[in-house]
């Protein structure tokens, strides 16, 4: 078949989506949105991008956007640089190997992996962090945050079936 | 022909694996890297911090807007529900405040000609330049924000950050046009005060929940629930006299403190250069581990 160069562009355009919406994500997730309470349990929706298009598209989602994504959201929350690029390596490497398994299962099942997915990656965060500054962080938000991510992923979710649907069908 | 395709096929998909695995491993090891190169406190680190952080300023500015407009939207619905109540409280305040201006307007002359029997040198002078908190993404483990206000402006590392409520923090990482606050409440931050009614010193530790923590005070000293608490100003690192919190809770040793910032509400700041270097020296930054 025949492609202009328009064509290719709007390919190229829409290949880009799961890491231009995951990068949108992690600068949302920074605005202020002065609600008390709300910025220690933000939910951390970049997780649910990752965990998203890892498993529905891991050929849209390179490993250095990964790593990139994870140190502009250091640089954003002013965590020590490579903290969240390492989690959300490990991540995108985690999930990467059960994808298989995720593919075709029910909304249930993948609801479930997620569940699993944060308390590991929050698990990690506090270990690294705690270590980095050699004293033991108070637990308790980060399970907060990692319960309130867990409750928003299906809203998400929906966002990103939708968005597939619309703009990445057969590219 | 097309055996040999499959040949050549059947070769490159395991040297794309492991291409791919080498790539993964590499990235793995860098961010060990720059963990490790962070911990030591490296400057051009910073410096990529900085300049990172500038160049998302922008962004995070126009993307702030619209949230802070419709959080002002709210306040002023909700202003204008307790009007009436609010009318009627700000008549007695005003009335007390007064009086109160009285009290000030005398004991400032007296104050004037106390200092001048007594050829007191003033402190000195302080510059200030006011920023927008365009991100406060802190999550779970972190307590600071972004400001719009960096080298440019005169920010220092260093300075102190406050509002007319209170102290809310120094300046900790400067860059062109954006600038990182460490808040009090965050784990890293240790603030030399003082109980106000007492003159007692102490060291006010964060430790990332809203209630910071008084440590290093005096066994002899009592504290009671509702102290307020200011900045010391001992070792010189940040001005005396900064309204900080009050005491809510007294337990023990446990002594915590709620800071007069309401930090969902932290919009507008005012970067302060008191001259002060707004850090601690090592052997006062840490508190001793607690049993």
């Amino acid at each position: 078949m025949y492609t202009t160069f328009w064509q290719r562009l709007d390919t190229i355009a829409r290949r880009m989506l799961p890491v231009a919406m995951t990068l949108l994500l992690a600068l949302f997730a920074g605005v202020p949105f002065h609600i008390p309470g709300f910025g220690e349990m933000a939910p951390a929706v970049v997780l649910i991008s990752i965990y998203y298009w890892t498993i529905f598209r891991p050929d849209l989602l390179p490993t250095p956007a990964v790593f990139a994504i994870g140190l502009m959201q250091d640089v954003l929350t002013g965590m020590p640089l490579g903290v969240n690029a390492l989690v959300l390596l490990l991540v995108f490497a985690v999930v990467l190997g059960q994808r298989r398994f995720f593919l075709g299962k029910s909304f249930l099942v993948m609801w479930w992996g997620f569940l699993l997915i944060v308390t590991g990656a929050m698990a990690g965060l506090w270990m690294i962090l705690s270590s980095l500054d050699g004293t033991i962080i108070n637990p308790l938000p980060a399970v907060f945050q990692g319960a309130l991510t867990v409750a928003v992923f299906p809203i998400l979710t929906w966002v990103f079936i939708r968005s597939q649907q619309a703009l990445l069908r057969g590219v | 022909m097309k055996q040999r395709k499959g040949s050549v096929l059947r070769l490159a998909t395991p040297i794309k694996v492991l291409v791919q695995r080498f790539a993964f491993l590499a990235l793995i090891a860098a961010t060990f890297a720059l963990m490790m190169l962070g911990k030591a406190d490296v400057v051009l680190l910073e410096r990529v911090r900085a300049v990172a952080a500038d160049a998302i300023t922008p962004i995070l500015d126009a993307l702030s807007r619209p949230a802070a407009t419709i959080s002002e939207i709210m306040d002023r619905v909700h202003q204008i529900a307790a009007v009436d109540a609010e009318n009627a409280q700000l008549r007695a305040e005003n009335e007390r405040l007064l009086n109160w201006q009285h009290v000030a307007r005398q004991l400032s002359a007296e104050n004037t000609q106390l200092k001048s029997l007594l050829n007191f040198s003033p402190a000195a002078a302080q510059s200030f330049v006011t920023g927008r908190v365009i991100a406060d993404a802190g999550g779970a483990f972190v307590r600071s924000v972004l400001v719009n206000a960096g080298e440019r402006e005169g920010v220092k590392k260093g300075n102190v950050v406050v509002t007319g409520d209170g102290l809310v923090g120094r300046v900790v990482t400067v860059g062109d046009r954006s600038s990182r606050i460490l808040l009090i409440t965050d784990l890293n931050s240790r603030i030399p005060v003082e109980i106000e009614s007492s003159r007692e010193q102490a060291v006010l530790a964060g430790d990332n929940t809203d209630l910071p923590e008084i440590v290093h005070l005096a066994d002899h000293v009592t504290v009671a629930v509702g102290d307020r608490v200011i900045t010391s100003g001992s070792a010189g690192v940040f001005p005396p006299g900064l309204p900080v919190g009050i005491v809510t809770s007294v337990s023990g040793s446990d002594i915590r403190v709620q800071p007069f910032i309401e930090w969902s509400r932290l919009e507008y700041v005012r970067v302060v250069d008191f001259g002060t270097n707004g850090i601690l020296l090592p052997s006062v930054e840490r508190p001793p581990p607690k049993h």
